[in-house]
């Protein structure tokens, strides 16, 4: 298990330093001079010539793709910000908090709602309950987030009161953000947690355990529920990274200071540090999360499990063979 | 011998019969039957078919035009005159609307359809040939898949500008990993089965085996997918939009509309509030059809 975990997170950092090459090179080749960009049309050529030397941006691909891969994984430098002036990093940090609480409160309010909801739904198949669930959560699926939470807005900040608008402080900040943009994760959950517990309730080992006279809470708890979890970690594992690139829209909608509206601003001021260095960071919180979801596959079903684990992993591949 | 020429004319009746019901039972009609019998579906598809049908013909069914300004009328709310109301310029949001949906409809077939091709095409390889090849376009397809989707597109939208084509570019991109291993997964199901065999021992080309033979047999998740990522490509070009990429101003795509009335929420609410209703019944039909459809392609999947 150890060496499975050494192979993948050499695999992660293989994945996040190409696609820092990947991005870096996007960057390279973007048709605008960043130094032109910065100083406005009235800059002279000396000016610009003076801006881009100071910025970095001659040299040929090669050397400044040697000296930014340097600088990103031997000595954890990311640069400046072109428009800040202040280190990258430092802005990450201090960023970075922002994002994560609204990007873990948005996965976990998805789970606790979404998950239940599925369960619920799966058991009472065909009655009312399941009924209203389904078409509940196709509905919640086809809303846009961030239209969902600008409705949301006018009607409990503008009109009643209740929360704030935009901004970032107490609790009462980040209600409307994550329930509003993570409705659409929350249906997904509740939808693929119905048809995943609905497959497993048609196994022959529910049918025998429901026949040795279990009790039909103990049937969904110790039958059920262990073997439909496979896909719904699949899926928590998929809707981090697209809730974590999602927080782009999230924050520009309600103002909180995050990484996803550094990396929008950014963007618009071509300040090329910036968006490599958020892009790597997501990168790797990606890759995390996907190895996480592997562990976690490994933790639930004994089977994979099995593939892992020292000699057990050789067994199952000369079993494989033999079976072509 | 007459007795003889009767069987045989009844044999073949009968052979013509059992072909003709054949037909009728082939895998098409069949899966045509189950889902003209899911009511959801065909409520989604009916819907979907009349907002399609509304936007193309939108020179006809639109009051105004998508520019026509009126001054007098800024941010009119909705009336007999304009039923949605009017934005900053006095221009009618429901003309806008219908015009848009040309836009917005298109980013989202186009978006899909590209990045299913390019997925085809990669994941077809990826199965078919296997070895190096497979190696090399899994590989990249981690790389690509590391940085989510959205992200990407937001990347890729913000590097090449704005306008249609670049958007649907963003926009594809970010889907491909996906397509490519459901495409590979597929392929490598099939690969081994005795047609495909017997494809390859006529000398059918490569190109021949896999977009005659394999892709045929592996079009019912692909068509599934398709249709479910139709309406997320709209939502996330809306989303591309609000966030001031993808396609600009004075374009009338739905999301850039909302993008334009966000401003103006406190004292203007009709200016967002029905772009978003019209995405919404819009992504809302296409899903329910890809469901119907994904229950009458695989029944077993139907619980």
């Amino acid at each position: 298990m150890g060496r499975y975990i050494i192979k993948r997170l050499v695999m992660t950092l293989v994945v996040v330093i190409i696609a820092a090459w990947l991005i870096f090179t996007i960057m390279f080749f973007v048709p605008g001079d960043p130094a032109r960009i910065m100083l406005g049309s009235n800059a002279t050529y000396e000016e610009i010539l003076a801006k881009r030397e100071q910025l970095g941006l001659t040299g040929s691909y090669i050397s400044r793709l040697a000296k930014y891969m340097y600088n990103c994984f031997i000595r954890l430098d990311f640069g400046t910000s072109w428009t800040y002036e202040t280190p990258v990093f430092e802005q990450l940090v201090s960023r970075l908090p922002y994002t994560l609480i609204v990007t873990v409160s948005q996965m976990i309010f998805s789970l606790i709602i979404g998950v239940p909801l599925g369960i619920y739904a799966a058991l009472h198949q065909n009655r009312w309950g399941d009924k209203l669930v389904t078409v509940f959560s196709m509905l919640g699926f086809s809303i846009p987030g961030f239209w969902l939470s600008l409705e949301m807005v006018i009607l409990f900040s503008l009109r009643l009161g209740w929360l704030p608008a935009y901004g970032t402080g107490g609790i009462e900040y980040y209600i409307l953000p994550v329930i509003g943009m993570s409705l659409g994760t929350l249906c997904q959950n509740a939808r693929q947690t119905r048809s995943s517990v609905l497959e497993v309730m048609r196994a022959d080992y529910v049918t025998t355990a429901r026949a040795k006279g279990l009790s039909s809470n103990k049937v969904t708890l110790k039958h059920i529920m262990p073997n439909a979890m496979l896909p719904i970690i699949t899926m928590v594992g998929g809707s981090l990274g697209g809730l974590i690139a999602g927080s782009a829209i999230t924050e520009q909608t309600f103002s909180i200071p995050g990484i996803g509206l550094y990396m929008l601003t950014a963007m618009n001021n071509r300040d090329y540090p910036v968006v490599e260095a958020i892009t790597i960071l997501l990168a790797a919180i990606t890759s995390i999360c996907m190895l996480l979801t592997d562990l976690c596959y490994a933790a639930i079903d004994p089977r994979i499990k099995a593939q892992y684990v020292q000699g057990g992993s050789k067994k199952v591949r000369r079993g494989r063979k033999k079976n072509g | 011998m007459a007795e003889a020429t009767k069987q045989l004319g009844q044999n073949g009746l009968n052979g013509a019969d059992v072909k003709s019901k054949k037909k009728r039972n082939g895998t098409g009609s069949q899966v045509i039957r189950r889902l003209s019998k899911n009511r959801l579906a065909m409520f989604g598809l009916i819907v979907l078919a009349i907002i399609v049908l509304i936007c193309v013909f939108a020179p006809i069914t639109a009051p105004y035009g998508p520019n026509d300004y009126d001054l007098q009328m800024i941010y009119a709310t909705p009336c007999l005159k304009h039923p949605f109301g009017t934005d900053a310029l006095g221009r009618d949001i429901l003309s806008r609307l219908i015009y848009g949906g040309r836009y917005s409809l298109a980013l989202g077939l186009c978006g899909a359809g590209f990045g299913m091709i390019a997925g085809c095409v990669l994941g077809c390889m990826a199965g078919y040939f296997g070895g190096i090849c497979d190696n090399l376009i899994m590989r990249a397809c981690d790389v690509l898949s590391a940085i989510p989707g959205q992200l990407l597109s937001i990347v890729i939208s913000c590097v090449l500008g704005g306008g249609f084509f670049n958007t649907v570019l963003a926009l594809c991109i970010g889907g491909i990993p996906g397509k490519v291993r459901l495409l590979r997964a597929q392929i490598l199901s099939v690969r081994n089965v005795e047609y495909i065999e017997a494809a390859q021992s006529y000398n059918c080309s490569s190109a021949k085996t896999m977009f005659q033979h394999i892709l045929p047999n592996t079009y019912a998740p692909l068509l599934v997918n398709l249709t479910m990522e139709i309406g997320g490509t709209i939502m996330a070009a809306a989303g591309l939009s609000f966030i001031g990429l993808g396609v600009q101003p004075p374009t009338p795509e739905w999301g850039a509309m909302l993008s334009a009335g966000r401003d103006y929420i406190r004292q203007y609410p009709h200016l967002i509030v029905f772009p978003g209703l019209v995405i919404m019944v819009t992504v809302y039909a296409i899903n329910l059809f890809g469901d119907g459809l994904r229950d009458a392609l695989d029944p077993k999947m139907k619980h």
